[in-house]
């Protein structure tokens, strides 16, 4: 007899799902959704008695309490003193009494428990600085004690004891931080463009990941899946043939990996320093070892994220010392701290803004807090004294001829030699000749420069496909940067992710970039790719890009011409 | 019913670190335990929160009060608590 004739063949058929591939990688494993969050529970009459309902909630708290520690053991280190505060404030004798109080009202477990933890919430927040901080952690606490109430499961990255693809709506960047990447084979979301934050963050950590996947919300906990980020498409269900081909690319991207490190040159040895895109100290040493020349692009939102009062000049100081005693020698270029619009910071943006991507941000919020500029620069100054590295300084967001001159004189003010500015705004690109004459330098923000040309929300799924650096209408104004630095004999970086994508690094080359700077993870893609063109080819091939109509054919045209060069 | 005044040594205050070491070791005494901060009133000194709501920083004065078996022993380990600095 023959078994798989009688098999039914449309549970076998793969299932193609397209979504915006971030990075190069592919992976294959078994899918597990990420549990969505739970609604703030109703102001609704319990049918239990108030007794029954007190025993709900004390049940409730002292069985999240004892999984809290239980879960803090397991951790150990700094993690476990969190998840033993938490474990203490699941079942806090103030809170329990609050709850007792609340129930009288005649209301659900549920409601009086996250009330309760409600009102805790509010007076932490109020304390502010080191207090306010612990706001999160009382959140999570209450989460969990709902969820237990409510039979649902605790909320959070699921932790399974196997390797396994995660699917989400979306993640908070605490949920990436809090990954466990021994065990994430890849990351698929429903929501999310290329730059959102989760991609950004995907790509620091090296998580294969593909965003903007509408169709993900079909995905079942098991269903076998591939995430091949490099054509952008979640294959469910997938052939043996196309399970044996992508163990294959799996294989060939880790021998890749071990390719030699060295600096980034051309095929005619021109060199092209590649630098490392780094949001906070944690990552340097990982990026220098993969070959970073430098860091071309240090964020330094993390020392004021989560933040109700500025960090001190001692405190600042300490954490650029950090970050730069890893590059003795070498270029470090940290951008000013970048607040507003998706980031936004408590004591930078107070005001409601309808539109603020288009407001108080970047450099136009440091400039109406000029204190908290000076104090950075400052500390910056400081740390550049203390260490061997070379530190640039760059501001985010200018717009203007103006804001340049500002931020070149106060930087040398306050004893920084190198100051530049990002290109993130087309007025910006546009005059990048007069504004290089007062600039040491330009960096191009490709992710926020392509969000404004394009006229396209970066934080925005539906809008994700504008969302593409290859577009011409980008490139062009690329081109206006890199033909004023060269007039100028001034440097030109690129600091967006456009720098990651290897085809794309070669065109960037061409149309004038100076060096590339990207998540450590693409470095060793990036310099294999740039080693197989000659600078004349690249500028060929940037001509090529800013003649076309669209990004799909400026990708389309360079890819054969490229091939074309390598046979 | 005892009474002791100490001042905090803690850098950062009783935040949460030094808050939980607190009330951890109050909670493993068995003894019903206040803090109160100077003119203020007293709180359960087991609860985290209520420890950490009375918003006490480094050199806040605050008075600890307990009864029973060995509270003079529980309120002299509590109090060395209290002046050790926890943010070293």
């Amino acid at each position: 007899m023959v078994l798989h004739n009688s098999l039914p063949e449309t549970s076998e058929r793969p299932e193609e799902m397209p979504g915006i591939g971030i990075g190069q990688g592919i992976a294959i494993g078994p899918v597990i959704r990420m549990p969505d969050p739970l609604p703030e529970p109703a102001e609704t009459a319990s049918v239990l008695a108030v007794d029954a309902e007190g025993v709900r909630a004390a049940e409730a708290m002292t069985w999240v309490a004892a999984d809290l520690l239980a879960r803090g053991e397991k951790a150990g280190g700094a993690a476990r003193e969190v998840l033993e505060a938490q474990s203490m404030m699941a079942e806090d004798p103030t809170v329990s009494e609050d709850v007792s109080v609340r129930l009288q009202r005649g209301v659900t477990a549920e409601r009086a428990v996250f009330e309760a933890f409600a009102g805790f919430r509010e007076m932490l927040t109020d304390l502010g600085g080191y207090m306010a901080e612990r706001a999160a952690d009382l959140d999570d606490v209450s989460l969990r004690v709902i969820a237990r109430l409510s039979g649902l499961p605790a909320p959070g990255v699921p932790d399974p004891d196997y390797p396994f693809i995660l699917v989400a709506q979306d993640l908070a960047p605490a949920d990436t931080a809090l990954l466990n990447l021994d065990k994430v084979l890849g990351l698929i979301t429903r929501d999310g463009g290329p730059t959102s934050h989760t991609a950004i963050l995907a790509r620091e950590k090296s998580i294969v990941a593909i965003v903007g996947t509408p169709d993900a919300a079909r995905l079942r906990d098991g269903d076998e899946v591939i995430v091949d980020a490099a054509n952008g498409v979640v294959v469910r269900k997938p052939t043996t043939a196309q399970k044996g081909e992508a163990q294959a690319r799996i294989a060939a991207r880790a021998a890749l990996a071990q390719a030699p490190i060295g600096p980034g040159r051309l095929k005619d040895g021109t060199p092209m320093p590649l630098l490392a895109n780094l949001g906070s100290a944690d990552g340097a040493a990982k990026a220098a070892a993969l070959g970073a020349e430098g860091v071309g692009l240090f964020r330094t939102e993390f020392l004021f994220l989560d933040s109700a009062l500025a960090p001190t000049i001692v405190e600042q100081q300490e954490q650029y010392e950090r970050m730069l005693h890893a590059f003795p020698g070498k270029k470090v270029v940290v951008r000013a701290l970048d607040a507003g619009a998706d980031k936004p910071l408590a004591f930078l943006n107070d005001t409601h803004e309808e539109n603020p991507a288009l407001g108080l941000r970047g450099l136009r919020a440091l400039r109406a807090s000029e204190d908290i500029l000076r104090e950075q620069l400052t500390a910056l100054a400081n740390a550049d004294a203390a260490t061997d590295a070379d530190v640039w300084v760059m501001a985010p967001m200018v717009a203007t001829v103006e804001e340049t001159e500002y931020f070149v004189a106060l930087s040398r003010e306050l004893g920084l030699k190198t100051a530049g500015v990002m290109v993130e705004v087309p007025s910006a690109a546009l005059l990048a000749h007069h504004i290089l004459q007062h600039a040491d330098f330009a960096s191009i923000g490709t992710n926020d420069l392509t969000q404004y040309t394009m006229a396209a929300d970066r934080m925005l799924g539906s809008v994700a496909a504008l969302q593409d650096p290859w577009h011409p209408a980008v490139l062009r104004l690329v081109a206006e940067v890199g033909t004023a630095g060269r007039a100028l004999g001034k440097p030109v970086g690129v600091c967006g992710e456009a720098a990651a994508d290897p085809l794309l690094a070669v065109v960037l080359v061409g149309l004038g970039a100076t060096s590339l700077s990207m998540s450590a993870a693409a470095l060793a893609e990036v310099r294999t790719t740039l080693a197989n063109f000659t600078l004349e080819q690249a500028r060929r091939l940037a001509e090529l890009a800013l003649a076309a109509a669209d990004a799909a054919s400026a990708r389309r045209a360079v890819a054969a011409q490229a091939a074309e060069y390598l046979t | 019913m005892l009474e002791r005044t100490v001042t905090i040594g803690s850098t950062h205050g009783l935040h949460a670190r030094p808050a939980k070491l607190f009330s951890q070791a109050v909670g493993a005494s068995g003894l019903p335990v206040t803090i109160t901060k100077t003119g203020g009133k007293p709180v359960n000194a087991a609860s985290i929160l209520g420890v950490i709501s009375l918003g006490i920083n480094h050199g806040d004065e605050v008075t600890l009060a307990t009864e029973g078996d060995n509270a003079e022993t529980v309120l002299d380990t509590l109090v060395d608590l209290l002046l050790t600095d926890h943010d070293e």
